[in-house]
């Protein structure tokens, strides 16, 4: 049950936030691009589906 | 022309998972006003353990939090996701599970923790049963809604789907996490984590369970019937893309901030408050496109009650979520940290943005499922009125109570003394507490309004089981044709492939909210040492149980943070060496008694003995509940061997075969107290009584740390500095 020591016994632990990080950072970005590249028109149908 | 498909809603579920709303809100907003009341009239709890505040208060958290909201949130989605997919959901069958399962959770929840069941984990208080049981009806809530994605007649799956699907994987990974845990009896368990870490992952949880379960889901809500009632598109669809993935990206990191100036290590705090700030952003990049969503349609929100309960309770989301990150600032936590400042701040996100949103969704969806008007549009206005009024109310006679005692607190005299005694403050803001009770009932008449009006509404009108619906098939939905389609793969990628792309970014959030933990889990090497520092006996561990079955914690601290005003009135500041037993840890977050970690030894245990039976007769004027039956009740060991050997599996280092040992060194030290007790004039002590346990607890507390020698203590206290 203790389940740090698992962890602790992990070759280079202290590096996992950091690629935990760099995973949001990345999804972050790809949604960033997403959001601005993508056309009016698509966003304004996007928007309207719910009153459609 | 291609032939549209038909098919049929499921109103069922959503009538019924709104009826739940409503029976809840009433049941947790009403047990909330009785908890309140009792804060300010102590002997409303007439000596019955099932209803005194340390188990009331725990019953209102859950009710409002996983009754009402949760409820809301199951109708909402329910409808929305039916709406937005253009589809029935997956299953009615698992739908119906999911309902009822959810209405035993609440049930069992309810009974269990009024007969002190608990594992004293804000939010978490539920025991290990009946954790297993949210965990499964949990997973067929997400089968539910995975299954209908799947079967959507829609290519894009609108901004709201997002939101709880993100809720359902936080709250999930939250759920288990934090509920971790060693069963030592059917209803009984030790939690997996110990002091420091222990805090960490409550609040790692607590922190979220507001953000996943209070705020996401709400905005998935807030994205559909905030258009709807107005009538109009939403202001940016771009920002609530970017506010979903910003938020989620963001309060994943921002739990240590419930823990500032305590013997958590300071980079840990340091990160929960620049979290806690960039937070402000996406929330109110939120708020704002709602407001103006709304304001397209001003011209309605002057008669318009669902606009108007809409705009206060974006209103209040706008105003909590910039409290939040200013709180989680070191100096102004220092303020606010253990005050009513948090009440208040936590019920002006819950009366004013979850219960005004839900108000709006119900006035809103019931008219339309049942087809027909709203039953009465000026008792609806009234409502908005008496619970505005019931939130300022409530919110404002606490945040003068929290400023009024944390500077009572701070202030010394010219001698260098404290000014005040801590009952002195407590006494002092005594009409803050009672006028907050008002506000609380003033809020629970409007609900009750609401509820009559609803009720009239429905007899008015005619309810669908099932409501006819048609839309083209998904695979014969016409391709989008815009240039961009062909210019960016990514767009492509998301438009054809959106359960994968939602499936996988799901699984990024979830390694990333697991392994946000693991710097937390491996504070050990932080964590210096103290050789002083040893088990519980077995007497004293019997009475920290009682402690925590009688929701001490909702109260008292057990934690002296590095201030001259704290370090004056409790004694040395609290190190985290000093918690590695505490399984659960019982640091608490709010002082209406003082902090307890260092007052092992400050007083005889007889005055224990008579401030247990009458907190009155030790305290005059203080507002501790009474607890006569600790006096009577005989103490049953039957699960001590079991709890000993619970812990021993835990890594705690009692000797072995010390579980046989257990009861026999128990009466031992019971006899022990029970010998002083008589000495001090209480004859009517027995060795077998629970407050034997209690008092033995009590004295044990920050005591462990005063048997180092100088030198020693010096070390410790240069490891924290």
């Amino acid at each position: 049950m203790k389940f740090a020591q698992y962890l602790t016994q992990i070759d280079n632990v202290a590096i996992y936030p950091i690629i935990s990080l760099v995973i949001f950072t990345v999804v972050f970005l790809i949604v960033l691009l997403y959001a601005f590249t993508s056309s009016k028109k698509k966003m304004d149908q996007n928007s309207n589906i719910p009153l459609d | 022309m291609v032939q549209k498909e038909q098919f049929y809603y499921d109103n069922k579920i959503v009538k019924q998972f709104g009826i739940a709303t409503i029976v809840w809100g009433i049941i947790g907003m009403l047990v909330g006003v009785y908890a309140a009341l009792e804060i300010a009239f102590p002997g409303l709890n007439f000596g019955i353990p099932y209803i005194t505040f340390g188990r009331l208060r725990p019953i209102h958290t859950n009710a409002v939090i996983f009754a009402f909201v949760g409820n809301a949130v199951f109708a909402g989605s329910y409808y929305i996701f039916q709406r937005v997919l253009k589809a029935r959901m997956y299953s009615d069958f698992l739908g119906k599970l999911h309902l009822w399962g959810w209405q035993l959770i609440i049930v069992l929840g309810a009974i269990s923790l009024s007969l002190g069941y608990t594992t004293s984990k804000e939010y978490a208080e539920l025991e290990w049963p009946i954790d297993i049981l949210i965990t499964i009806v949990w997973v067929i809530y997400g089968i539910n809604m995975l299954g209908t994605m799947l079967k959507r007649r829609e290519r894009h799956m609108y901004v709201a789907i997002w939101f709880f699907i993100g809720t359902w994987v936080a709250v999930a990974m939250l759920h288990i996490v934090n509920s971790m845990a060693l069963p030592y009896s059917a209803f009984g368990s030790y939690s997996a984590f110990a002091g420091v870490k222990d805090a960490l992952v409550q609040w790692w949880y607590g922190h979220n369970a507001v953000a996943f379960f209070l705020t996401t889901p709400m905005l998935g809500l807030m994205y559909y019937f905030v258009p709807k009632a107005a009538n109009r598109p939403v202001y940016s669809y771009r920002w609530s893309i970017i506010h979903f993935w910003a938020l989620i990206f963001i309060y994943i990191w921002a739990g240590p901030h419930h823990l500032l100036y305590t013997a958590l290590p300071s980079w840990a705090q340091a990160l929960g408050t620049v979290f806690s700030i960039m937070l402000i952003l996406p929330s109110w990049g939120g708020m704002l496109n709602g407001l103006f969503t709304i304001r397209g349609a001003w011209e309605n929100v002057k008669t318009d009650p669902i606009l108007k309960m809409f705009i206060v309770a974006l209103t209040c989301y706008g105003m909590a979520t910039l409290e939040g990150p200013l709180l989680s600032i070191k100096s102004i936590n220092a303020i606010s940290h253990y005050t009513d400042w948090t009440i208040a701040h936590v019920h002006v996100g819950a009366l004013g943005f979850n219960g005004f949103l839900i108000f709006g969704m119900l006035y809103w969806l019931i008219p339309k499922m049942w087809n027909t008007e709203l039953h009465s549009k000026k008792m609806a206005n009234s409502h908005f009125l008496i619970g505005t009024v019931g939130i300022l109310l409530y919110a404002i006679p606490l945040y003068w109570a929290a400023f009024t005692q944390s500077l009572m607190w701070k202030q010394f005299t010219e001698s260098g003394q404290l000014k005040y005694q801590f009952l002195e403050t407590v006494t002092h803001i005594l009409p803050a507490y009672m006028l907050r009770s008002l506000g609380g009932l003033l809020y629970l008449t409007g609900t009750i309004l609401m509820a009559i009006n609803l009720r009239k509404t429905m007899l008015k009108g005619k309810f669908q089981d099932n409501e006819l619906a048609e839309a083209v098939p998904f695979q014969l939905l016409a391709k989008p044709e815009d240039e961009n389609f062909k210019t960016y793969w990514h767009n492509r990628v998301i438009e054809r492939r959106p359960i994968l792309l939602t499936v996988l970014s799901l699984i990024a959030v979830g390694i990333g909210g697991l392994v946000e933990l693991t710097p937390s889990l491996l504070v050990d090497k932080d964590i210096p040492v103290i050789n002083a520092v040893k088990p519980y006996t077995a007497l004293e561990l019997v009475g920290r149980d009682i402690y925590v079955r009688e929701g001490c914690y909702t109260c008292h601290s057990q934690m002296v943070r590095p201030f001259r005003d704290e370090i004056a009135r409790y004694g040395e500041y609290s190190k985290a060496g000093e918690f590695i037993y505490d399984r659960p840890f019982q640091w608490g977050s709010k002082r209406t008694g003082p902090d307890l970690h260092r007052v092992g030894g400050k007083y005889l245990d007889s005055w224990h003995y008579m401030h247990m039976d009458d907190p009155q007769s030790t305290s005059a004027g203080s507002l501790m509940p009474h607890y006569p039956w600790l006096l009577e009740n005989k103490i049953n060991n039957t699960h001590l061997p079991s709890k000993i050997k619970t812990l021993q599996k835990l890594g705690v280092p009692y000797p072995e075969g010390y579980a046989n040992k257990a009861l026999e060194d128990y009466d031992k030290q019971a006899k022990e107290v029970v010998a002083r007790l008589h000495k001090e004039n209480i004859k009517s002590a027995s060795a077998d009584k629970e407050i034997i346990a209690l008092i033995a607890y009590l004295q044990r507390l920050g005591t462990d740390i005063k048997k180092l020698d100088n030198d020693n203590k010096d070390k410790v206290s240069a490891a924290f500095n």
